[in-house]
């Protein structure tokens, strides 16, 4: 309070209706305090750090002591053939699971919403979300009761039709489908509730006119049910493209069992930060790879939000 | 509301306007197939944690094991103390920040709900940024460890990811849509202030979308993993799911180094090793009460998220 006080020392008349603020509206301020303050500790002061990506750092020299390198951490990076190859497979595995997840979400969502007994909508809705409240070690260990070489599933099915029994952890070709069906697995059944609750506010009055004028229940779904949640689905579409530059380290670390030979198509940037991290402890490396996230996200969701805009402004973001 | 005015004439019309039963049917199929695929592999997980040794050697993971033994189960509640020092630390850390979290985000979204307040639109950025621009995981690593000094305490658990911008704006909206501002504007006239508000009209009118929340906060506390990998060490203060995570490793290096298995160290490391059964069995215990409870909480976080995803 007194830093805004003084900083507007110069207009006493300004300064007086700070005053009079604080004084109305104090309480308020203190309610946002927490987590106001929350933020700033935990969300704020690490984009500071990013300062860390243009430092040699040491632990004994410590963040305000270490030296400058510029922009070396970036070109050490980007030298790196491999920072192409975990750029490819971040953006390539979440472009194929935003769209696919939005539209089996959709779909499911408009047959839950058709189904007439609602019972069996109900239930069937709770088995579907399941999965969503199982965290991804636990994923990766059901992952696992399927391709464990020697008990494993998979291979018990192979042994008895005659097929090839293999080191499924070894063997790269099933792995980028295999990742986006656990993916969506996990996900659609909870993503298509959002869908659900929207539809839930659509007024039935457009339907009676839409009845009245013969459409049938497909046309109704494409010409009503679906118009009417392209808001919800631009949104949902433009916060996913923000993590566009961003793995799930559980997905892709723990549902892989971390398997080098696999690295070449399940490599992401968080799983080689970490990996830079933790084995190599280059920690100038890992806070450029952040950088370049951070930058590159903030990028495609401001150009995802323009375009949105223009083409149709209620549906934007901000 | 408008739904409850006529509610005759709305049902024989959603009976006149309805898909053809035969569709209805295809869809129900479509989606118990679906459920069949959620629920299948869940079974599978627990059929093998009560495998006996000598059939799952025999016939590998079975759907349907050929013989039943509780075994790992009875071991597990016998000598789990490793499983019961995680297991209340994963309760206690769940039930802690989820309340912190509830209560910090509700008093935050409270005061964004406000319709005449100058600040709200600074207030309204800070959180939404957030959502934007991240420092990423170094930058935070050596934040909460050199700054905060937060390494190998309980602390790192409860506090990281309690305020998020989405469950913010969730709860704006709920508050804004369902607790009608002529309320709140006449308990203000009556002389009450705004914590009085918060208390009386706010925390109780607003239960469907704090109970929303609080369950995906429990939720994803439970199902953390991630911060005690990177951040703790004392075993006594490793959650369920790390410790699975834990054991899994184990397992992955003894496999990606078969040549270590033969030596020394490596056959003490096999035989403090959980059979497969046992390391289900753990699974099995650490998603069980998180299946239990949330059928009960969809009611409320499916009305929590109708109300609240609604643009605001």
């Amino acid at each position: 309070m007194s830093v805004s006080l003084e900083q507007s020392k110069p207009k006493t008349s300004l300064g007086k209706n700070i005053l009079a603020h604080f004084k109305r509206y104090w309480r308020l301020h203190v309610l946002a305090l927490p987590a106001f303050a929350y933020m700033i500790i935990f969300s704020y002061l690490p984009m500071f750090g990013i300062t860390l990506a243009f430092q040699d750092y040491k632990v004994s020299t410590g963040f305000f002591h270490s030296k400058w390198v510029g922009l070396k951490n970036f070109e050490f990076l980007f030298s790196n053939n491999d920072v192409w190859r975990i750029t490819r497979n971040t953006i390539c595995y979440n472009v194929a699971f935003i769209v696919l997840n939005t539209v089996l979400a959709v779909t499911l969502a408009i047959i839950f919403n058709e189904i007439y007994y609602k019972r069996t909508s109900k239930i069937l809705q709770t088995l579907a979300i399941m999965p969503n409240f199982l965290s991804m070690t636990v994923v990766a260990i059901i992952v696992y009761g399927f391709l464990a070489t020697q008990n494993g599933v998979v291979n018990q099915i192979m042994k008895a039709v005659g097929g090839q029994v293999r080191n499924w952890y070894g063997y790269k070709a099933i792995w980028p489908p295999l990742l986006i069906i656990t993916y969506l697995w996990k996900n659609i059944g909870f993503s298509s509730i959002v869908y659900v609750a929207s539809l839930s506010g659509l007024p039935q009055e457009y339907f009676e006119a839409a009845l009245l004028d013969g459409a049938s229940k497909w046309q109704q779904t494409k010409y009503i049910s679906i118009p009417y949640m392209r808001n919800i689905i631009t949104i949902m579409f433009i916060l996913n493209l923000g993590g566009i530059i961003r793995g799930d380290i559980g997905l892709f670390r723990q549902v892989t069992q971390d398997s080098g030979a696999l690295y070449e198509v399940t490599d992401v940037i968080d799983t080689y930060v970490y990996r830079a991290l933790t084995t190599l402890n280059n920690t100038g490396m890992s806070a450029a790879a952040g950088v370049y996230q951070s930058v590159v996200g903030f990028i495609l969701i401001l150009v995802a939000n323009a375009i949105v805009r223009r083409v149709d402004e209620d549906s934007a973001l901000f | 509301m408008a739904r409850n005015k006529e509610p005759v004439v709305e049902d024989s019309f959603s009976k006149i306007n309805r898909v053809k039963p035969a569709t209805n049917a295809l869809f129900i199929v479509i989606l118990t197939l679906f459920a069949v695929t959620t629920v299948l592999p869940v079974i599978l997980v627990f059929s093998i944690s009560i495998t006996t040794p000598e059939s799952l050697t025999a016939n590998g993971f079975q759907l349907f094991p050929s013989e039943i033994s509780f075994t790992s189960y009875q071991s597990l509640f016998k000598t789990g103390s490793q499983l019961l020092d995680s297991y209340k630390i994963t309760v206690i850390v769940a039930v802690v920040s989820t309340f912190l979290g509830v209560m910090m985000m509700a008093m935050y979204a409270f005061v964004l709900a406000q319709k005449r307040f100058s600040c709200k639109k600074f207030y309204t950025f800070i959180p939404f940024f957030t959502m934007l621009f991240s420092g990423g995981l170094v930058p935070s690593y050596i934040i909460n460890v050199n700054v905060l000094h937060l390494y190998d305490t309980i602390w790192i658990l409860i506090l990281t990811s309690l305020v998020s911008p989405f469950n913010i704006v969730v709860l704006r909206t709920f508050i804004n849509s369902t607790i009608p501002e002529e309320m709140m504007d006449a308990a203000q006239i009556d002389g009450a202030n705004e914590f009085t508000v918060f208390n009386r009209i706010v925390l109780p009118l607003g239960v469907a979308g704090l109970a929303t929340i609080a369950l995906f906060l429990f939720v994803g506390k439970w199902n953390e993993w991630f911060t005690a990998m990177l951040y703790i060490e004392n075993p006594k203060l490793i959650p369920v799911q790390t410790m699975l995570e834990r054991i899994q490793k184990k397992i992955d290096f003894i496999r990606n180094n078969s040549s270590y298995a033969n030596t020394p160290d490596g056959m003490t490391l096999l035989k403090s090793m959980p059979t497969e059964q046992t390391r289900m069995a753990i699974l099995i215990i650490s998603i069980f009460p998180i299946l239990c409870a949330y059928p009960f909480f969809q009611k409320y976080f499916i009305h929590g998220l109708t109300v609240g995803s609604v643009k605001g």
